[in-house]
C-alpha cells in the first residue's frame, strides 16, 4: 500500500454500512461557547462522495418546511456515531432529484430484503 | 514551538501527494505528504574554504554509471552512494558529520518551513491564466474573449514598456511556498505532513527548510 493511503487509512473509523436512500441518525459533536454537545441530525442519505479518509456523505431532511442538507466527512471524529434507521430502495447513487420533490413524492420506498 | 529556538535546518524530500488529516479538534486539514529523507551529508561548506557556511545534503539514488568522474570522486570522498539531488542548506548549531543521515527528526509538528520545488508546467499560457487578466464577454457578438488587451497607449510613447504582461511559458520553474506549517511528523515512515499545497507534481523533489519568516521573527524577539 502506498504511504498516502496508509496515512489516510490510519484515521478511518468504524462506520456502519449505509448508502443512498437509507435514513440515518448522525450524532454530530457540536462545540458552541467552549462547550461540546451532541446534536442528532436525522434524514435521508442522498449522496456519498470520495474515498478513504476523504469520503463524505450528504444527509437531507425537511425541517419545518425547509429542506436542510448537511455533508459530513464519513470518518470525522466530530461524527460520534451513525445509526441506520431505515434502508431505502433507490435506483441511483445520487438522489439530488429529491430537492425538486416534496411531500408524498419525496418518499423513498423501503427495501424489503437486505441485498 | 514555544521554547525551542528557531534554527536553520533543511532536508530534501519527495512529494507524495495530498490527503487530509483530522486535527485534535476534529477539523479537517488538507496536507501534502512529503517523504523527507533519508538524506545524507555529502559536504560541508566552510567560511575558510568557501566563504560561507552550509551543509550539502544528498537525496535519492542515482545509478553509478550515470555519474561523471568528478562527481564520483565527490561521493567517494565521503563514502556514500551517488544521489539524485544535492543541495545546500544553511545550518545553525552543530553541523552533522559527513556521511551521516539527515532525517525528519530535525523537525517537529507546529514548526514553520519554506518549501521549494519545481512547479507544474502549464506550457504556453495565455494572459488570463498566466497573469490573472480578465476576459472579455463570451457572448453578445463580442468576439473578444481571452485575448491580450491593449499593450500601451499610442503615439506617445510609441513603444511598449518593459515588463508588459504577455502570454508565454507558465510554471515548470522553481517555486517557493513560504511559512508552511508542519502538521505532523511521521518518524516511522519518514514523512512530513505539510499544511496545504506544495509546488510540483507528485514524485518531484522538494527542499524543506526553516521558514525565513520564522527566522526573522526570532531575530526581532
Amino acid at each position: 500500500m502506498d504511504i498516502l493511503t496508509a496515512i489516510g487509512n490510519e484515521q478511518l473509523r468504524e462506520r456502519p454500512r449505509f448508502g443512498p436512500g437509507d435514513t440515518v441518525r448522525v450524532h454530530a459533536i457540536i462545540s458552541e461557547g467552549g462547550k461540546e454537545r451532541i446534536q442528532v441530525f436525522e434524514g435521508a442519505v442522498i449522496a456519498r462522495q470520495g474515498a478513504g479518509v476523504s469520503e463524505t456523505f450528504t444527509v437531507r431532511r425537511v425541517s419545518s418546511g425547509v429542506g436542510v442538507e448537511r455533508t459530513f466527512p464519513l470518518h470525522s471524529p466530530r461524527v460520534d456515531r451513525i445509526e441506520v434507521t431505515r434502508r431505502g430502495r433507490v435506483r441511483r447513487a445520487k438522489l439530488r432529484y429529491l430537492r425538486g420533490l416534496s411531500g408524498k413524492a419525496a418518499r423513498i420506498r423501503e427495501r424489503r430484503r437486505d441485498a | 514551538m514555544a521554547g525551542t529556538a528557531v534554527v536553520r535546518r533543511g532536508i530534501l524530500g519527495r512529494k507524495l501527494g495530498m490527503t487530509r488529516v483530522f486535527d485534535e479538534r476534529g477539523r479537517q486539514v488538507a496536507v501534502t505528504a512529503v517523504q523527507a529523507g533519508p538524506c545524507v551529508v555529502v559536504q560541508h561548506r566552510t567560511s575558510e574554504r568557501d566563504g560561507y557556511e552550509a551543509v550539502q545534503v544528498g537525496f535519492g539514488t542515482r545509478k553509478p554509471s550515470r555519474v561523471n568522474r568528478p562527481m564520483q570522486g565527490h561521493y567517494r570522498k565521503v563514502n556514500v552512494a551517488p544521489r539524485q539531488v544535492l543541495r545546500e542548506f544553511a545550518w545553525d548549531g552543530d553541523v552533522p558529520p559527513l556521511g551521516s543521515d539527515v532525517s525528519v527528526d530535525l523537525f517537529e509538528a507546529g514548526q514553520r518551513v519554506d518549501v521549494i520545488g519545481k512547479s507544474k508546467g502549464k506550457g504556453f499560457a495565455g494572459v488570463i491564466k498566466r497573469h490573472h487578466a480578465r476576459r472579455g464577454p463570451m457572448s453578445h457578438g463580442s468576439k473578444y474573449h481571452r485575448r491580450v488587451g491593449s499593450l500601451n497607449s499610442g503615439t506617445t510613447p510609441s513603444r511598449v514598456f518593459k515588463n508588459r504582461q504577455m502570454p508565454g511559458r507558465l510554471g515548470g520553474r522553481r517555486a517557493t511556498v513560504s511559512d508552511v506549517e508542519i502538521v505532523r511528523v511521521d518518524r516511522e515512515r519518514q514523512v512530513l505532513l505539510l499544511r496545504g499545497g506544495v509546488p510540483g507534481v507528485p514524485g518531484s523533489v522538494v527542499a524543506i527548510r526553516t521558514a525565513a519568516k520564522a527566522l526573522r521573527a526570532a531575530a526581532r524577539a
